[in-house]
């Protein structure tokens, strides 16, 4: 949903970020209103994964230059946690296992974190069971699952499921989803997408990073940036994400090379 | 130097070791079967050297915390049980001091009786600490046999001379309430030996939990010795608590007849040095052992576990699991011995080792160590040793939970997979507590 004149949530300034002294980002620049949803292609190493990482806070990034706002503060200044409170969600391409950890346990102490953040009472663990089986009908996931240690034996399937269960608990105000596609089944693409469309409301604003236009045939995107060497090299409708599918990623290429200096791809 | 200072330590370990002796001498048990073990033991031990780290056994453990603590047996409980949490309901305590009647004023359970001191002697001629010693006189009986090649570790030996007592009980059917054997140390100083013998009756079904705590420069040297029947189970939990100059030595020699199933799950933090070494027979194979362990280390504490499997006949099976935590510039040793003679086709065993290293003064030696014989075997080993996972540390804070906070959910995590498989009756001692502790705020 565009709207002019709803409030910016997320604002990206000439991005620039590095991983073990390497260069990745090169000059990113979005702007993410309430209600939008946007999405972020390109081919492996394209800086989309850093991109949305760095978002969330990851140690492994270091920001070289240029600004995140959000909400009007400064993003890159908050710890992990607190942009987490704060509605920065992000959801994993690859979510972690972590054995002898609770779901139920991990997901309360989560919840209960943003709650506080939100002006919310913190829920007693009766109290959020209930909250927790009601959001498990968004991702269609089985009440067993809570009772496992966080992902540990999920199927990817499952973990991707988790992962939605987590933003419907968080409530966040940006979600920002890295590859929330990769490896699912159809059948399992159809659930995730179903959650996210239903979590997705005038206020809220979603950010998917994706290799393939599949996923947007389920999430209809407002906005597709195509991301190449480290910058957002084109912006359209969701039409462009038709146009990559039809003429695969190799105009980008070529555009690419017309921009000099052509900067080193990260593998 | 190093050839001047080296002559003093040994002279300091050497006279350490015959006072103590000397000491073991003047507590002779007034029952004639047991002091008669005991003094077999003490010859043993006057024969053998004090462990040190020439010997591979000992090669990672340094002995110097037991150095320090004072030959002279422990005096009888100063503190008394009141400082114990309250036992609860289904569960048997009997608190161990070394001199006291732990039976005194107890009810034992239906299924649960002391062993006559005319069956003692014969038990204790065909012990663990007796085998290989004296197996000639005795004519050897299977286990003993078995045991050839695998000598008493020096810890057993020493409780053996040193207790003046031993808890014998005989175990039939299904006893309904956890038995828990207790130590305190408190603060007193000095040597507080405990031997314990039990035999399980062929289809015997028993849960033990072992709790051992001192707070002061003292040495707790337990000899525990079970025979498990033809399938008899025994559910044992060990955990150890210390705290500052404490030292904890315990030999667990197990027997197991086929069908026979043996859980043990042990926890220790806070000792300067402790060592567990359960060692399990399965004398004609076919039983069924599972261990887990759980050590935490911090300043400059040693927990070594030296844990030995061995199987005597086919179709055993074992699943173990070793995990450790270490700290500060503590340091953990793990050797995880498992024999599968040719006698012992078609075992299946299962070693795993997860250590985590907190920081960069701690040290972690994990050892498995398999010799396996037979060819038609499934047995396999792993080990890994990490720090926290910084995947995860980010994963829980990109979820709102602070660094701290994620370190701590992911250090119980790792702790719970073993603390979950103590007995039930453990939770008053609070396990979780006690390996989660920091340094500065252990009780």
């Amino acid at each position: 949903m565009i709207r002019p004149e709803a409030p910016v949530l997320l604002e990206i300034r000439d991005l620039h970020a590095s991983v073990a002294d390497q260069p990745i980002l090169h000059g990113v620049n979005l702007t993410i209103r309430a209600g939008e949803i946007h999405a972020v292609m390109g081919r492996n190493g394209s800086g989309k994964s850093t991109l949305s990482k760095l978002l969330a806070g990851h140690p492994a990034y270091t920001v070289t230059g240029g600004s995140v706002s959000y909400r009007g503060d400064d993003l890159l200044a908050l710890a992990p946690e607190l942009r987490a409170r704060r509605g920065v969600f992000l959801g994993f391409q690859y979510p972690v296992e972590i054995p002898g950890v609770s779901n139920l346990e991990f997901l309360r102490v989560a919840t209960n974190g943003r709650r506080l953040e939100q002006g919310a009472e913190e829920l007693d663990t009766f109290a959020f069971e209930d909250l927790v089986r009601e959001r498990l009908a968004v991702v269609q996931m089985d009440p067993a699952f809570l009772e496992r240690s966080v992902n540990e034996g999920f199927s990817g399937g499952e973990k991707k499921r988790n992962e939605i269960l987590q933003m419907a608990l968080l409530d966040p105000l940006v979600a920002i989803l890295d590859e929330t596609d990769s490896g699912l089944d159809i059948d399992a693409l159809r659930i995730v997408a179903g959650g996210v469309n239903q979590l997705a409301t005038p206020d809220n604003a979603t950010l998917l990073i994706t290799h393939y236009q599949r996923l947007l045939d389920v999430i209809t995107p407002d906005y597709v940036h195509v991301m190449a060497a480290g910058r957002i090299l084109r912006t359209g409708g969701k039409e462009l994400a038709l146009e990559l599918e039809d003429r695969g990623y190799d105009w980008v290429d070529a555009e690419l090379a017309a921009l000099a200096p052509a900067p080193v791809e990260v593998g | 130097m190093a050839a001047l200072s080296m002559p003093i330590a040994v002279a300091a370990v050497s006279s350490w070791g015959s006072e103590l002796l000397k000491t073991l001498e003047v507590r002779v048990s007034p029952e004639p079967a047991l002091a008669a073990a005991q003094q077999r033991a003490a010859q043993a031990l006057a024969d053998r050297p004090l462990p040190s780290r020439r010997q591979e056994a000992w090669r990672f453990t340094d002995i110097a915390p037991l150095l320090g603590i004072t030959t002279a047996l422990l005096p009888p409980a100063t503190t008394g049980p009141a400082t114990l949490p309250r036992a609860t309901a289904g569960v048997v305590r009997l608190v161990l001091d070394g001199h006291g009647d732990p039976l005194a004023g107890v009810s034992l359970p239906t299924g649960i009786e002391p062993i006559p001191v005319a069956d003692l002697e014969a038990l204790l001629q065909e012990t663990a600490t007796d085998r290989g010693e004296d197996r000639g006189a005795t004519g050897a009986s299977n286990h003993a046999a078995a045991r050839a090649g695998s000598e008493p570790p020096w810890s057993g030996l020493l409780a053996a001379a040193s207790a003046g007592q031993i808890l014998a009980l005989r175990v039939r059917g299904f006893v309904e309430p956890t038995l828990e054997l207790v130590s305190d140390a408190a603060s007193a100083e000095g040597v507080l030996p405990l031997r314990l013998l039990l035999i399980l009756e062929p289809e015997a079904r028993l849960e033990l939990l072992q709790v051992h705590r001192a707070a002061g420069a003292s040495l707790t040297t337990v000899l525990l010795e079970a025979r498990l029947g033809a399938g008899a189970q025994l559910s044992h939990g060990l955990i150890g608590q210390g705290v500052g100059a404490a030292v904890l030595l315990a030999d667990l020699a197990i027997d197991q007849q086929p069908g026979s199933h043996y859980a043990f799950t042990s926890a220790v933090a806070g000792w300067a040095l402790s060592r567990l070494e359960p060692r399990v027979l399965q004398s004609a194979g076919g039983a069924t052992t599972r261990l887990r362990s759980l050590q935490r280390v911090y300043g400059r504490e040693i927990a070594d576990q030296h844990s030995q499997v061995r199987f005597e006949g086919p179709e055993g099976e074992l699943d173990q699991l070793h995990k450790a935590i270490a700290d500060g510039a503590g340091r953990s040793v793990f050797n995880g011995a498992v024999a599968v003679p040719r006698a012992a086709q078609r075992t299946n065993a299962v070693q795993l080792s997860r250590s985590l290293l907190l920081s960069d003064r701690a040290r972690i030696d994990t050892k498995p160590q398999l010799e396996i014989v037979a060819d038609d075997v499934k047995c396999a080993h792993g080990a890994t040793v990490s720090r926290l996972q910084s995947e995860e540390l980010f994963y829980l804070q990109s979820r709102g939970i602070a660094a701290a906070n994620a370190s701590r959910l992911l250090l119980r995590g790792f702790c719970g997979e073993v603390l979950r498989e103590l007995p039930a009756a453990a939770a008053i001692w609070q396990p979780l507590a006690m390996v989660m502790a920091e340094e500065a705020s252990r009780p």
